[in-house]
């Protein structure tokens, strides 16, 4: 295949180039970690990640101002039973006949900083099909679609801080930040806690993953254990006899300003 | 209820969070998610913007969420934002930007939620090429000595101050979100985040 695009062109940089760039950052994080205080730990994406071309002018350059929450940032919005309808959380029964590919369940529960389930709170999910194929207008991979899978679930955590959705297992994904890049096989996570400052995105990958090292989105993440923390684990205890394979993954937002009424914790 | 032992008041590391990238289009935005009332309601507000990345370009995959008390300062507590009544107000919304990065709530006008401190949207952004999320704050345009009073706005640099402040317009009120450069949005970070 002929690339008549500019050499600057961040799609003409090749792997190696972007692995070499990943792997510096992380040496100097590593060495910088080398003898220092270990509360120096970056638990959270860096911003400002150039092996990821498209963060180069999205991220803000001045630091984040400290805010005491107040008002409505204390609560977070309210997602109940009218909003989400439970068959919602399976993704393999939305169209007339069934999805192709590996059928899983992917389970676990959604925790504060403290520990504490976050009970009752919406969580969504988005994800291409088996053949790495998103059904979105921009997504032109030329893998198939499959007409049976959308790829979109969502479901409120139980009383336990439980979610579980039944869905079909994810293909990795060209993608155009350099030369042959490929996403490992990911699905995205929305999640709400019980403060509007717990929000977060993000995604859970597969145990294993090849694609790990060369992925600058994964990458973002600098601090090797807190990577690990957006990899779930494969249990064979969730996988069912004849029908499905079984992932676990927790999520854990961050902790919570205000003090939790009684009704919040315990109901 | 089973627990497991260990999670009560032990300190966990946060899971890291991700770029929404560019194919949350079909799964995050929904029919109405941008419209806390009716464009109808004899109270409606319009809070529209853009967009803008370090270049000053659109961009056209990005979302933003809003979180909102009502117009008594009160904080919502009913369900009802995914699948709207039409009455009820719930406080929340979400809206994908289009292709010239442009955004747009039709809402209430928020009350003061506490004495002193002036009335705000709370907003969150997503995008692709954005690495996690960010929260800001848009501020309904008001006295100066209301909004000086203002507890976090009085402890942002009164250069910067500007980009937390909603313009108003014909229909309610104009805020464009910054993403990086000279008149970057001011972003917050919360203790313990």
């Amino acid at each position: 295949m002929t690339d008549n695009r500019a050499s600057s062109d961040a799609a003409a940089t090749t792997q190696a180039e972007v692995t070499e760039e990943i792997q510096q950052i992380a040496k100097a994080y590593e060495g910088g970690r080398d003898g220092g205080p270990t509360d120096g730990v970056e638990t959270q994406p860096r911003l400002d990640y150039p092996p990821y071309r498209s963060s180069v002018l999205r991220h803000p350059t001045k630091d984040l101002h400290h805010a005491d929450p107040e008002g409505i940032e204390l609560w977070s919005p309210v997602f109940g039973q009218a909003d989400v309808d439970p068959l919602e959380a399976d993704l393999t029964i939305q169209r007339r006949g069934e999805p192709v590919g590996e059928r899983m369940v992917v389970t676990g529960r959604v925790l504060d900083g403290e520990g504490r389930p976050v009970r009752h709170q919406l969580v969504e999910i988005w994800q291409a099909n088996a053949g790495g194929r998103y059904i979105h207008k921009r997504d032109q991979h030329p893998a198939a679609i499959d007409p049976n899978f959308t790829g979109v679930g969502r479901c409120l955590t139980d009383g336990d801080g439980g979610y579980r959705f039944t869905t079909i297992k994810p293909g990795p994904y060209p993608w155009k930040n350099h030369r042959n890049a490929w996403r490992p096989a990911h699905i995205h996570f929305s999640l709400f806690g019980r403060e509007f400052t717990q929000r977060m995105v993000t995604q859970m990958y597969f145990p294993g993953d090849p694609l790990f090292a060369l992925d600058p989105i994964f990458q973002a993440v600098v601090d090797p254990a807190a990577r690990a923390r957006l990899v779930a684990t494969y249990d064979h205890d969730v996988t069912q006899h004849e029908w499905c394979t079984g992932y676990r993954w927790d999520i854990v937002l961050t902790g919570s300003h205000r003090t939790l009424m009684e009704e919040e914790v315990e109901a | 209820m089973s627990r497991t032992p260990g999670d009560s008041a032990v300190s966990r590391a946060a899971t890291p969070g991700q770029t929404v990238g560019p194919f949350y289009g079909f799964a995050l935005p929904y029919a109405g998610d941008h419209l806390l009332v009716p464009a109808s309601h004899p109270d409606a507000v319009r809070l529209h913007g853009r967009v803008l990345d370090g270049a000053g370009d659109p961009v056209p995959d990005a979302l933003l969420e809003l979180w909102q008390a009502d117009p008594a300062g009160r904080v919502p507590r009913a369900t009802g934002s995914l699948r709207r009544d039409g009455y009820t107000f719930t406080g929340w919304g979400r809206c994908a930007t289009d292709n010239e990065g442009r955004f747009s709530f039709t809402t209430l006008r928020p009350g003061a939620a506490s004495d002193g401190a002036a009335p705000y949207f709370a907003l969150t952004v997503f995008a692709r090429g954005l690495l996690n999320r960010l929260f800001t704050r848009a501020y309904l345009p008001g006295e100066p000595s209301v909004l000086d009073a203002d507890p976090l706005l009085s402890s942002v640099a009164p250069a910067r101050r500007g980009t937390l402040v909603t313009r108003p317009d014909e229909h309610g009120f104009a805020f464009d979100v910054r993403l990086q450069g000279a008149d970057e949005t001011v972003f917050l970070a919360y203790p313990r985040h």
